[in-house]
């Protein structure tokens, strides 16, 4: 391409990238592909399914998924009603939707208990209803929904805001319902920025800490997350343990981020946009 | 002008709907934290922060960000300019790994640090024998920050740099003007607001890492204590009404940030046009 | 772009400069220690650096460390730099002295009572008026009682309970291991939540009002009934428990380095002294001088305690059975489904 040849500085801005990428992130991940090498693949397996810790993946994957559908939903709403709706507070509701980045996780944590213990402020009205939150994996679910709801708003907001109105008008004239055009013409349209935000909020739901232990219970088998596992593992002094774990966690995020990255491209080409 | 075609009925309740999740998740646990704080009044929170061993956690917090950020800004325009002006193979395997340290666990994040620079690591003997210390001090928890916060600069700024496209910058060159002049005069303030906003996050999220930084800090009070790590020793402490007043700290810090965020949306119209074309 | 790479380097240098080796005036000493023992080290440092400054006429500084007891010694492994370490068993200062060769293996016959100053042992809080009617082990593995207790996986504090609730049970039903280990999955599973410390069992108790009864340290127990569980906790002390006793030790690799040696040991004699246990005393931990101890007997209910030595042939044996990977405590979770 004559791109490539026009503009300057492709050695130094990609060698840039490339060497502080893997100074920062290359090189510290890859010593968990070392550490876990002192483990044989049999010895490896041995690990990852172990039924503690296939107890583990399976209540990090499942409340993550949970959590991430439900805020996909709820996600999609509130970027609707940002990106269509005039009301009081649009603003602060607008900048308020990213605090899960900015506030620490401990300290979200330690407040969602707070709210959500059997004696606080909603969990005493659930618990007369005999619904329990904190230490089960509803509490989880809840923690997580607070994480991940802006990565699915931000991803969502902007696609609904650029959507040709004329196109929306046009089906109107032509006497298309309002539910037919949501879902004839918006859903379609906002598809892959719903999985990309599903996605992110699902693999950022697997690997949180701060925010879940205190309010997940950490009952082995029962409501032990799976970085808690690594965490355990690691008071243990059992490094390969705790790596050949992390590496498992590591290879899912990846391979889930590398699925959105190919789709979104392909997506944006499809629309005509530069890839 | 968008149509409205909904029924009032239906605006209503979608509303009610949206925004009571949004109370529910996002600001009740704000409330929380600010009602917990002054729970004794005002002044056991001022107290609490004028506490030597809290305004040296504040300003360690301080820091570190003020390392990271500026690094992770430098890199951040960097791949920028890497991906959205050249086509080369592995971009896809690129963009993905940028975005990696965003979905991986805190714990994760901290322990390959230790794995790296601990005294059983993997350089870790070398840099003994050189007397550095990386880990259990500042550097480590800067470095754990950095690997944190790394995508979020680059996350902002490669969908604006894309979305401006690249007619001005093809005309500049074309026209003589070096690669810097083109890059500073012509590029930068194209994407001035995008990569803002990239730094404002990256920020919000450097000075609020808990899980990663944990790991690396030795919990030394006064000296490796960040302002998330000093919330949780205060909680241990059962001094809550301190470790609340500390965590507000924290999420004065990230309201703040948020609202400057907006002003800057605000003002911006090219800003908001640029978000509107992310994807 | 120049500039920002240029000042960039400029901060990233002076951090490394500021940090790197530090300056520093006074000596230092790094203390590491587990989670019980903030208050007390904060009284002990103050008696200290006035002593030290008397019989030598130097300043020191102490720097504290605090967190679990497994995390702070895997922390001094991986080389946070700590001129002494105070543990809550001696298994996590066996695993700094077999893992990083830091200190000698013989580590805890260097000072006396086994290298601990003082001892702890393990009570029960329960609720004002003790409304559950908890008064020993048994009643703790009563159906519908909520018993909550920290994780023995990440707590050395939990292991203490772990063991002290298998030692009633093995001494209950003469020695026998099977319905040892069907007592305490009962304990276990009256458990709702296992926090992964020991103070954040006590929050779960004492703040979030969870729970009928909290095993727990003594000392946490005193303290917790003394501040913020005033007049909404009382204690119960069973009929047998376990003689805990969290031992300290100098970290010789560490101190020679920075020169501390003599600072580093004479803080951990000191703790001996009479001033030194009258402060441990203070913080209701059982002081290992007759003397003292017999000044605040009153302060202690009376209890017969038994020892991981005598019990369970020392923390190495009991940490293999126990809590390793496919111990008896990973056995009773799994079968919890």
């Amino acid at each position: 391409m004559n791109k490539n040849r026009l503009f300057p500085g492709f050695g130094l801005s990609l060698g840039y990238t490339c060497a502080y990428l893997g100074l920062i992130v290359l090189i510290p991940l890859g010593t968990l592909i070392w550490k876990s090498s002192s483990l044989s693949w049999r010895e490896y397996l041995d690990v990852v399914t172990s039924v503690r810790t296939l107890a583990a993946f399976r209540l990090s994957f499942l409340t993550a998924f949970v959590s991430a559908l439900v805020n996909t939903v709820f996600g999609f709403l509130i970027a609707w009603i940002l990106a269509r709706y005039a009301f009081p507070g649009k603003r602060i509701v607008d900048a308020l939707i990213d605090l899960p980045f900015a506030l620490p996780t401990a300290v979200a944590g330690i407040a969602l208990t707070a709210i959500y213990a059997s004696t606080g402020w909603i969990g005493q009205h659930l618990h007369k209803f005999g619904i329990e939150v904190a230490f089960t994996p509803l509490g989880i679910v809840l923690a997580l929904n607070f994480i991940g709801l802006p990565f699915v708003v931000r991803s969502v907001e902007p696609v609904l805001q650029e959507l040709e109105s004329e196109v929306e008008e046009a089906a109107a004239s032509l006497g298309a319902g309002r539910w037919e055009i949501f879902r004839r013409i918006i859903f379609p349209a906002v598809i892959p920025s719903l999985i990309a935000g599903f996605t992110l909020a699902f693999a950022r739901g697997i690997g949180e800490y701060g925010s879940v232990v205190f309010i997940s219970g950490n009952m082995p088998m029962q409501t032990e997350i799976a970085p808690l596992l690594i965490m355990t593992k690691l008071e243990q002094f059992d490094y390969a343990g705790a790596t050949a774990i992390a590496l498992t966690m590591l290879i899912v995020s990846f391979s889930l981020f590398f699925m959105i990255n190919v789709l979104q491209a392909r997506s944006s080409r499809r629309l005509g946009m530069e890839a | 002008m968008k149509t409205r075609a909904e029924s009032p009925a239906v605006v209503y309740t979608l509303l009610a709907l949206g925004l009571s999740y949004f109370a529910v998740f996002m600001l009740l646990p704000l409330v929380v934290i600010f009602v917990s704080a002054f729970k004794n009044g005002v002044g056991p929170y001022v107290a609490a922060l004028l506490n030597p061993d809290a305004r040296s956690a504040i300003w360690l917090t301080l820091l570190v960000s003020a390392v990271a950020v500026p690094l992770n800004l430098v890199f951040g325009v960097a791949a920028s300019w890497a991906i959205t002006k050249f086509d080369f193979w592995g971009k896809n395997l690129l963009i993905t790994l940028i975005d990696l340290p965003v979905s991986v666990s805190p714990v994760i994040s901290g322990m390959v640090f230790v794995l790296l620079f601990g005294a059983q690591g993997l350089i870790g003997p070398w840099l003994a024998e050189h007397h550095l210390k990386l880990i259990f001090a500042v550097p480590g928890i800067i470095l754990a920050t950095m690997f944190v916060t790394f995508p979020y600069v680059a996350r902002e700024v490669i969908p604006v740099m894309k979305a401006q496209g690249s007619d001005e910058e093809e005309a500049a060159l074309t026209l003589g003007a070096s690669g810097w002049q083109t890059f500073w005069r012509i590029t930068l303030p194209k994407i001035k607001w995008g990569l803002l906003y990239g730094v404002i996050l990256c920020n919000a999220r450097a000075m609020g890492e808990f899980g990663a930084v944990s790991v690396v800090s030795g919990h030394i009070r006064g000296r490796t204590n960040t302002l998330p790590l000093h919330v949780e020793i205060l909680y241990n402490e059962y001094d809550f009404v301190g470790a609340f007043a500390a965590a507000s700290v924290l999420a004065f810090l990230a309201l703040v940030t948020l609202v400057i965020k907006t002003v800057i949306e605000s003002r911006s119209p090219e800003l908001q046009s640029n978000r509107l074309k992310k994807h | 772009m120049k500039k920002f790479i240029l000042i960039a380097v400029v901060l990233a240098a002076a951090v490394g400069f500021f940090y790197g080796e530090g300056a520093v005036k006074k000596p230092e000493l790094l203390n590491v220690s587990y989670d019980p023992t903030r208050e007390l080290y904060q009284d002990y440092n103050e008696a200290f650096k006035k002593h030290w400054k008397e019989t030598t006429g130097e300043e020191i500084r102490i720097l504290q460390s605090h967190g679990g007891s497994g995390k702070q010694a895997r922390s001094v492994i991986d080389g946070l730099e700590a001129d002494v370490v105070s543990l809550a068993l001696a298994y996590d200062i066996d695993a700094i002295a077999e893992k990083s060769g830091l200190l000698p293996a013989t580590w805890q016959e260097r000072l006396p009572h086994q290298s601990a100053p003082f001892s702890s042992t393990i009570v029960f809080l329960v609720r004002k008026g003790n409304p559950s009617n908890i008064h020993d082990w048994d009643d703790l593995a009563r159906p519908g009682i909520r018993v909550i207790t920290p994780n023995p996986k990440t707590s050395g504090g939990a292991r203490w309970n772990y063991l002290a609730a298998w030692a009633y049970a093995l001494k209950k039903w003469n020695n026998d291991e099977v319905r040892a280990k069907e007592f305490v999955k009962a304990v276990y599973q009256n458990a709702p939540v296992l926090d992964t410390g020991a103070r954040g069992s006590t929050v779960t108790f004492v703040e979030r009002r969870i729970g009928d009864v909290l095993i727990s340290w003594e000392n946490e127990a005193y303290l917790v009934a003394a501040t913020i569980g005033k007049d909404q906790c009382e204690i119960i002390t069973p009929s047998l428990s376990i003689l805990a006793e969290p031992p300290v030790a100098v970290i010789d690799k560490n101190a020679d380095r920075h020169g501390t040696r003599a600072a580093a040991e004479e803080y951990l004699k000191y703790l001996y002294s009479p001033e030194g246990q009258k402060i441990a005393a203070r913080h209701y931990y059982r002081p290992s001088s007759r003397e003292i101890a017999d000044k605040h007997a009153g302060q202690f209910s009376r209890v017969e305690l038994i020892t991981v030595r005598d019990v369970f042939g020392g923390w190495k044996t009991a940490q293999k059975t126990h809590f390793a990977e496919g111990g008896t405590f990973d056995q009773i979770s799994r079968t919890q489904l």
